[in-house]
Parts: structure tokens; C-alpha cells; sequence
């Protein structure tokens, strides 16, 4: 097409816009006839069948909420309940002046402002039509107080609802989490006929993971009412379907020991069934306590919470990220042993530091006087750094960064909890990818200690730990054994376990090692020796110490703070019985200093507590 | 003037003194004759619908006043002056729906509100008007019919502000604020080889939108095209919906008498389904009443946009008339089960009040362009 000279053409712009304003009158006629069609096949020619329809329309369906399943630990301690709780609610549609009527309420029964600002909130988000809770857990005497002045209060109701408990509190908080009222966000997700007489959602935890199977399924009631809207009776119910049981893996005895044994620290345990990939406990110190967050936190507590230098809310043991530090020695020295770098005779001398050809920088041993002739066995049981130093170097990183995948580690374990990070276990190519830089030999030798980029969660070690005790056997970490059924009827397990025993050493190497761990514990130089004595059977361990960086420049700390908090973290990672371990165990002690002083004797009071119990398996 | 013979300029002299009174108010009579009926059939059916709650009708009476005042002073506003301010607005709107969509990330969902302090508002009501104001002023500049260019350039203006609004999400409106663009560019002479391109091209990207919806708005289609699957959830308003307007016949059951809407049966009475109370009160034949009442509005609007003198007030007029008579069938559509449930309230007659004001606002701008007309002697 030859360029046109473009120009403003007033008049025809006029005429164009006359002949396009015209057509559009045209549709919207057009569109009024499709509405008043429309109005005469509903008004004119189904009138008598909407009249009937009218005339029936005396049955109200109103949504039966189902109770939340509940949740028991593996012994059948109840972990999470519904408890009857009295509800102050209010329907906005039938409230003329909504805002009047909350300052009525006020005047008998205590509102705060916290409470009013939950309301209005949910009065945004829900139709005008479902009722919405402004107080919970009224005590008898504001029952007695509303019910007297009951008919001041058109649309105001109170409703006996069932309302989340958490009977252990701060135990269970970051491996149950907890309910709270649906927000916009969830609303989307969600079936909102299936929720619609549901205020609550898992939020966290088993609670949220598992939120399909412990909600349930609505149920509804017909209920016919009079003229006036008043209910004469239910002619019909269809029952809500309760949503199923959970029974955890976790024993909360064992728990309760664990968190006794963590609670002066901040840190992580998690314990392992290393048999099924059960987890027996999992603690997180310090937590807090679930309860509020149920009926709704106060701003103020909850800003306290998250203010806390401690980070209660915090997570660690699927979120916490630490260098995993010696406790990855004996992975490092398996794979060693199965790619022939290593040998278990051929030894390595250690005179406190080691450096590169070329290179007169110093990696220095935590011993500063050094080793001497370190051979693999002692190079674990006193914690070399020099001996892996030079292993590491042998191995090569991406050689070592491949074995050790196979225990897990840099992955999510797949447990059936919501939030779990996956940590890191670097490689060349990792850092190419992330970094954008080439790897450095020096890097390669801080690897092999469990330094530099390796990041690990109390979760993937103690992940790590039971594939070491179980030789070789992995199974994915799970929180739920069975769900319930049905009243009356057995507990059907939750999921296959998931096993998948890798072939990543020789027989004769994993019982070397296994002795060598037992050796960490119960021989006279090893780590953890103050942990060995007055026991039956045998721990396998090993001690680990985790170098803190620094502290974020944006953080700050009281200074009499400073000195503890840049402590190094201590840790241990622990099986027993070494012959035929049943439980594994990984803790993590934040600033706790070294590992065989601080975290050891935590583990072995959480072995000694479940090798007396009997627990079932 | 001049050409005047006395005889005659004595003969309507009284007309155009009155006119020349309400010129000077920048009223246009028979569109505020048309909002004022339709405003006090409002209130009449509000009444019953709401339970004949007083202080239901005080409040609505004191939006309606705002709404007459804000409709008042854009009226006096020059067009020249909005078209001046076209960009500036368009671009604060951005920014506001911008900061919505951030604040709602951070904290509490999504949210649609901005807290003022004093008040709450939506920034997408900003956008209602500023999308068909800077459409407009984007087209008046260049020869009409508008170029591929042009048009591709004003469809970028209308997509921004339509995707963050309905990220928010608000689906509703943004049809509505896509449809507002929409009428600018189809007003503006756009070529019908262009209108074919544009309908194919949409019609293609149908599919993609679908998997990009929401569970839950897919539900509301999958609702509308079979309402008794969820007679829980939004079924529940259309079938209800549906038993008050058909049970309404021909004459109605008269004013207070609906039973389906007084027994508390139909959800959203006295907003989104109030259409419902008045078919079911006042029948089929106040049905035609009422239409005929938006009808009036809606050719008075268009024949204000006709007698508009620059192609920038003309498309404005003719796009605000337009997306009003949009608003109306939407809702019309929607609760008689012709459309799904977007939740949008029937204009000048549903209670609530932001939309209310943005619509007078829109009102006002029309009357503005009649009013502030050059006399021209030709």
C-alpha cells in the first residue's frame, strides 16, 4: 500500500463516529430484546413452574461443618483435638447496622480491639450471608449474659463449635503446626462447598499437609421454615463425613525427652527409626504454643513472637541450614574407601596444618599440634581435618559431591511436611550454576569437612545418619504412619514406605565403619567419649563443629550477646545399637561450642530414654 | 446574531434564558431527569429489599448525595482541562494499582483497598474513568480511523491497568475497564478488517485464558453452564435468583410483598441480585419500565456524544454511555442466568457506594462536554 498522507478529516471523523455511535445503539436494543426473551420465558412461560418452586422454597439447606480428624502419637496419645467451644457469630445480612450492633455487643461481652479488627476483616472476604465469629471460647456467664439480651440482637447467634486443641503445646508446634481462619489466599484453593461451614485450615505442619485428609466432607440439613424465616424443623440431614485420624510416627515421650534434654539451647533433634524412615521425634527449641494462633493471636504477642531474637516460629529442623561440619566425615571416608583413594591401612601424617603445592596458605587442623600418622580410623575417631584434607583432594569435588547424594543430602528428603528446604552439597557445576564462577581447589578441601558451601538441615542429617546405620538402606523420612478409617475400624497405614537400599558400599566397609563410629564413643581418645560409659549396648556417633561466619550486618545484638552468638555450633550425629540400630539421631546446638561436649550428651539421653522404653514398632 | 430578526429573538428568548441557566450550572436536564428516576426506584425497591430498614435508605440517600455532588463538580470541569490531565491520571492509577497489588503480596491477601486513612477506596474505580479518558486523548491526537500502530498502541494501554486489576482479582471490573477501552477504539472508526483480526485473535487466545483462570472462577463457569451442581456455592444465588424473578409473572407481587426476597432466600438481595426483588415485586411489566428508564439514559448519552465537537470528548461520551449500559446488562445478565456471577451491582440502584460515585463521576464528565460546548456561529 503507497503511504497516505494522513490528515484530521473533521467532518468525516464526525460522520464515522454518527455511523458507529448508531450501530451501538443498535446492539444495545438488540440486547435489551435478548433480556426481555429472556424475562418472558422466566416471568411468562415458566411462571407457574417458578410459583411452585416459590411456594416450596420454605426449606432452607444449611451446611453441617465435619469434625477435624484427630491426631495421635504413635502410641495413641492424643496430640490434636476438637474441644466445644461457645462462638459469638453474626449473619451481616440480617443486621441492619453491623458497626452498632458490635458496640452493643461490646457493652456485655468483652471485645477487643483485636477482635473487631479480625471481624472486619473476614466481613471483606465473606459473602453477607455466611455468619462470621467476632468472639470464641465464651465463658457461661457471657452465654447467660447474650442469651438474656438475645432479642436486642437480630442475626447475632451463639454457636457450639468444636475448636482446635493442642493438649502439648509447645511440643508438637513445629511438626503439627496448627490451624487458623481461611484467608482470601486459601479461599481460592479450597472448595468452597466443601468449606462452607468450615472457619478454620492447616496452616502449618501436619495440619497443613495433611488438610484433605482431616478435614472431612460437608454435610447439609433441609430445614423448613415458616413465613417469618423461623425454623420449624429439619426435614432432612445428610451427616458431614468426620475427616480421618492421623497417627504420627512420633512418640511423645521421647519428644518431651528430647525437648527437655534441647531446652536451655536453641537447636534441632530429629531421631529416626533407621528400619522405616520413622520419625520418632523432631524438635525444634525454642517453640511456642499453637493454642493462640487457632482462635486468632493478638498482634502484639504475635509481633513478639516474630521479634524474638530466639526465632521461636523458626523451624529448624527443616529449615534451619548448617555447615554439617565432621559429621560428614564418615560419608567423606566411604567414599574414600569404596572409590580407592582411601584404604584402611594407608595412612596420612598430620602435623596440625596442610596446604597446596604452589600455595603457602594454611588449612589448619583443629589440633594444632597435629595428628601425627593419621590412618582413616583415627582420622575419624579424633576428627582430623588434615587426613581429609588430603582425601578430599584425592577424591576430587565432584567425585564426592556424587557419593555423598546418595545419602541425601543437597535434596529435599521428601518427608511428608510442609516447608522443608534442601540445603546444599556443592559440586563444580553447582557453583558454575549459582555462582557463575569456576571451583576452586581450596574449596574442595573445606568440603571434605563439612565447610564452605555445605549446608545441611537437621532433617537430611539425621536423613544421612540412618542410611549410615541402616548400611546403605534409604527410606524417605515420614511424620504419618496410618490414618483412621472410621470409628471402629484399624488404622490403615498412610504410604508404602519407601525403601531403596543403594549399593553404595562393601559389607566389610560399612561394618569398618560402623566400628569406627562405636570407636567416636566408646574408645579413650574418641569425641565422644563422655558419653560411653555405664551403657549395655553400643553408640555409633560422630562429633561435629560448625564455624558461624558472622553475623548478618543488618541484625543486631546486645553486646554481651555477641561473644555467644558467634560461638561455633555444635553438633552429633549418633546410632544405636551400632549392631542392630534402631533409632539414628541428628542434633544440632546453635553457638553450643563443640560437638562432643554440648551435643552428645543430648542424644545419648534421648537414646537411653527410647532403649528403655519398649517402644512398639 | 446579527442575521436575527427582533420578532424571533423575542420568541425564544425565555427558552434560552433557561438554558442558558442550566449552562451555566453545566447540567444536562434530561440525563439528570433519567438518574434521578432511576435513583429513586432505587430507593423504593432498597426499601424492600432491605427489610424496609430506615437506616439502609438513610445511608444510601447520603451516598446518593455524594455521588450528586461529585457528578456536580466534574460536570463543571472543562473537557479541554481532563484531557490536559489525561496522562497524569492514567499514570497515578498505575501507580496505585501497582502499590495495591504489592501491599496485597505482603500481607493479608489480596486486596483491593487502599486505606486512606479517612477513607477506603479502590484504585481500580480511578481506572473506570482513566483507561477510556487516556484511550481517548491517545486517539484524538492521531487521524481517525486510528493506524495498525495506533491501535496496538491504545490495546497496550488498556491491557496493563485490565491485568492488574484482574490480578487483584477482580474480574468484574476488569471487563468492565477492557470494555470501556474497547469502545473508545470501536467508536474511534477502527477499520472492520481490524475488528475481524482482533474477534479472531481473541477467540484463539480463549483456550489460554481458560487455563490461566482460577479453580475458582473456572467454577463460576462451570456453575453458570449448570447452576444445580453447586446449589451450595454461587448455584445457589443463580437458582434462587431465578425462583424470585419467575415466581415475580407478569404483574408482580407488588411492592413489599416478594416472599422469595423477604424469607431471606435470595443472598445479596439488596446489591448484586436487587434486579431479582424488583422482577419479582414489580413483574414483567415493570421489568419494561425499567429498561425503557436505562434505554432513555442510554440515547441521551449517545446523542450527547453525536453532538460532541472534538473527536477526544466524542469517543469519551460515547465510551462512558456505552460501559454504563455494559454495567447494566452485566448484572441484568448475570442474575437472570444468561451470564455468570462477576459481581457486579446494578448501576444507580444496588446499595453500595464506591462504584456509585465513580459512575456519577462519569455522568458528570458527559454533562460536562454537553454543557461546555462552543457556541458556534457558524
Amino acid at each position: 500500500m503507497a503511504p497516505r498522507l494522513r490528515i484530521k478529516d473533521h467532518i468525516r471523523e464526525s460522520r464515522t463516529f454518527n455511523e458507529r455511535a448508531a450501530i451501538a445503539l443498535a446492539v444495545v436494543v438488540v440486547l435489551i430484546f435478548i433480556i426481555l426473551a429472556r424475562l418472558v420465558y422466566l416471568q411468562i412461560i415458566s411462571h407457574d413452574h417458578y410459583t411452585t418452586l416459590a411456594e416450596d422454597n420454605r426449606v432452607n439447606i444449611v451446611p453441617i461443618p465435619p469434625t477435624r480428624g484427630l491426631i495421635y502419637d504413635r502410641n495413641g496419645t492424643i496430640l490434636a483435638q476438637n474441644l466445644p467451644a461457645f462462638s459469638l457469630e453474626l449473619v451481616p445480612e440480617r443486621i441492619t447496622d453491623v458497626e452498632a450492633t458490635v458496640q452493643a455487643l461490646s457493652e456485655i461481652i468483652e471485645i477487643t480491639e483485636d477482635h473487631r479488627k479480625r471481624f472486619k476483616k473476614q466481613l471483606r472476604q465473606k459473602s453477607a450471608f455466611r455468619s462470621i465469629p467476632l468472639r470464641t471460647h465464651l465463658n457461661d456467664v457471657e452465654v447467660a449474659r447474650f442469651a438474656a439480651n438475645r432479642h436486642r440482637f437480630p442475626g447475632v447467634e451463639i454457636e457450639a463449635r468444636l475448636v482446635r486443641d493442642y493438649p502439648y503445646g509447645h511440643l508438637t508446634a513445629h511438626v503439627i503446626g496448627y490451624v487458623g481462619r481461611i484467608n482470601i489466599n486459601e479461599l481460592k484453593r479450597i472448595d468452597t462447598s466443601n468449606y462452607s461451614a468450615t472457619h478454620h485450615i492447616g496452616k502449618l505442619g501436619v495440619e497443613k499437609f495433611y488438610e484433605d485428609l482431616l478435614h472431612g466432607t460437608v454435610g447439609f440439613k433441609s430445614i423448613e421454615t415458616n413465613v417469618v424465616g423461623r425454623t420449624i424443623r429439619t426435614l432432612e440431614q445428610t451427616p458431614p463425613l468426620p475427616g480421618h485420624d492421623l497417627h504420627l510416627t512420633l512418640d511423645i515421650e521421647l519428644q518431651k525427652a528430647a525437648s527437655d534434654a534441647l531446652k536451655e539451647y536453641r537447636g534441632a533433634l530429629v531421631a529416626i527409626d533407621p528400619r522405616n524412615g520413622e520419625v520418632l521425634a523432631m524438635v525444634s527449641t525454642p517453640s511456642y504454643d499453637p493454642n493462640p494462633f487457632v482462635v486468632g493471636i493478638d498482634s502484639k504477642s504475635y509481633r513478639a513472637l516474630q521479634n524474638d531474637i530466639d526465632k521461636p516460629l523458626f523451624n529448624r529442623t527443616l529449615k534451619g541450614q548448617y555447615p554439617p561440619g565432621s559429621t560428614i566425615k564418615p560419608l567423606v571416608g566411604l567414599a574414600g574407601l569404596e572409590s580407592g583413594k582411601a584404604t584402611l591401612h594407608d595412612s596420612t601424617f598430620c602435623p596440625g596444618w596442610f596446604s597446596l603445592k604452589g600455595d603457602d596458605h594454611k588449612y589448619r587442623d583443629w589440633k594444632k599440634t597435629g595428628h601425627g600418622v593419621t590412618s582413616l580410623e583415627k582420622a575419624i575417631v579424633e576428627s582430623c581435618d588434615v587426613y581429609f584434607y588430603n582425601l578430599s583432594l584425592q577424591l576430587g569435588i565432584d567425585a564426592m559431591s556424587d557419593y555423598l547424594s546418595h545419602f541425601g543430602l543437597g535434596k529435599k528428603t521428601g518427608i511428608d511436611l510442609p516447608g522443608e528446604l534442601s540445603g546444599i552439597l556443592p559440586s563444580s557445576h553447582w557453583k558454575r550454576q549459582k555462582k557463575g564462577l569456576p571451583w576452586y581447589t581450596g574449596e574442595t578441601l573445606i568440603s571434605g569437612i563439612g565447610q564452605g558451601y555445605n549446608l545441611t538441615t537437621p532433617l537430611q542429617l539425621a536423613s544421612a545418619t540412618a542410611t549410615l546405620a541402616s548400611r546403605g538402606l534409604h527410606s524417605t523420612p515420614r511424620i504419618v504412619k496410618a490414618f483412621g478409617a472410621g470409628a471402629g475400624s484399624e488404622p490403615m497405614p498412610a504410604a508404602l514406605d519407601q525403601h531403596d537400599r543403594h549399593n553404595i558400599a562393601s559389607d566389610e566397609h560399612w561394618e569398618y565403619m560402623v566400628t569406627t563410629m562405636v570407636k567416636v564413643v566408646h574408645s579413650i581418645r574418641g569425641t565422644a567419649r563422655s558419653i560411653g560409659h555405664d551403657i549395655p549396648f553400643k553408640i555409633a556417633g560422630k562429633t561435629g563443629t560448625a564455624q558461624v561466619f558472622g553475623i548478618k550486618q543488618d541484625e543486631q545484638y546486645v553486646e554481651e550477646d555477641i561473644a555467644e552468638r558467634l560461638r561455633d555450633h555444635a553438633l552429633f550425629i549418633a546410632f544405636a545399637p551400632a549392631d542392630k540400630p534402631k533409632i539414628a539421631i541428628a542434633v544440632i546446638v546453635e553457638n553450643g561450642g563443640s560437638g562432643g561436649a554440648t551435643a552428645a550428651p543430648i542424644a545419648r539421653k534421648v537414646i537411653d530414654h527410647y532403649m528403655a522404653s519398649k517402644p512398639s514398632s | 446574531m446579527m442575521k436575527v430578526k427582533n420578532k424571533d429573538y423575542t420568541q425564544w428568548g425565555e427558552r434560552r434564558q433557561s438554558r442558558m441557566f442550566t449552562r451555566g450550572l453545566h447540567l444536562d436536564i434530561p440525563l439528570l431527569l433519567g438518574i434521578i428516576m432511576l435513583s429513586a426506584v432505587g430507593l423504593a425497591i432498597l426499601y424492600s429489599a432491605s427489610g424496609q430498614s430506615d437506616a439502609v435508605i438513610t445511608r444510601q440517600l447520603m451516598r446518593l448525595g455524594i455521588a450528586f455532588a461529585v457528578m456536580f463538580v466534574v460536570a463543571q470541569i472543562p473537557p479541554h482541562h481532563i484531557q490536559l490531565w489525561a496522562p497524569w491520571a492514567f499514570g497515578l492509577g498505575l501507580l496505585l494499582l501497582a502499590t495495591v497489588l504489592v501491599m496485597g503480596d505482603e500481607g493479608k491477601g489480596a486486596q483491593r483497598w487502599l486505606d486512606l486513612g479517612l477513607f477506603r477506596f479502590q484504585p481500580s474505580e480511578i481506572m473506570k474513568l482513566a483507561v477510556p479518558i487516556m484511550v481517548a486523548w491517545y486517539l484524538a491526537d492521531n487521524p481517525t480511523p486510528p493506524s495498525l500502530k495506533s491501535i496496538f498502541i491504545a490495546c497496550l494501554l488498556i491491557i496493563v491497568p485490565v491485568v492488574l486489576i484482574a490480578k487483584q482479582p477482580d474480574l468484574g471490573t476488569s471487563i468492565l475497564i477492557a470494555s470501556s477501552g474497547a469502545f473508545v477504539l470501536l467508536l474511534s472508526g477502527i477499520r472492520w478488517k481490524h475488528i475481524a483480526i482482533f474477534t479472531a485473535l481473541i477467540a484463539t487466545s480463549a483456550p489460554l485464558l481458560w487455563y490461566n483462570l482460577h479453580a475458582y472462577q473456572k467454577a463460576r463457569v462451570m456453575t453458570f453452564l449448570n447452576p444445580e451442581n453447586d446449589p451450595l456455592g454461587a448455584g445457589y444465588h443463580i437458582i434462587q435468583s431465578k425462583i424470585a424473578i419467575g415466581s415475580g409473572g407478569t404483574y408482580g407481587k407488588g411492592w413489599l410483598n416478594g416472599t422469595q426476597s423477604h424469607l431471606e432466600f435470595l443472598p445479596e438481595r439488596t446489591t448484586d441480585f436487587i434486579f431479582s426483588v424488583f422482577s419479582e415485586e414489580f413483574g414483567f411489566i415493570g421489568i419494561i419500565c425499567l429498561l425503557a428508564l436505562y434505554l432513555f439514559i442510554v440515547v441521551r448519552g449517545l446523542y450527547i456524544a453525536t453532538q460532541a465537537q472534538s473527536t477526544f470528548t466524542r469517543l469519551l461520551g460515547g465510551s462512558l454511555i456505552l460501559t454504563f449500559f455494559v454495567y447494566t446488562f452485566v448484572n441484568i445478565g448475570m442474575v437472570t442466568g444468561l451470564l455468570p456471577v462477576v459481581g457486579l451491582p446494578l448501576p444507580l440502584i444496588s446499595y453500595g457506594g464506591t462504584s456509585m460515585v465513580t459512575m456519577m463521576a462519569g455522568f458528570g464528565v458527559l454533562m460536562s462536554i454537553h454543557t461546555h460546548r462552543r457556541l458556534l456561529s457558524n
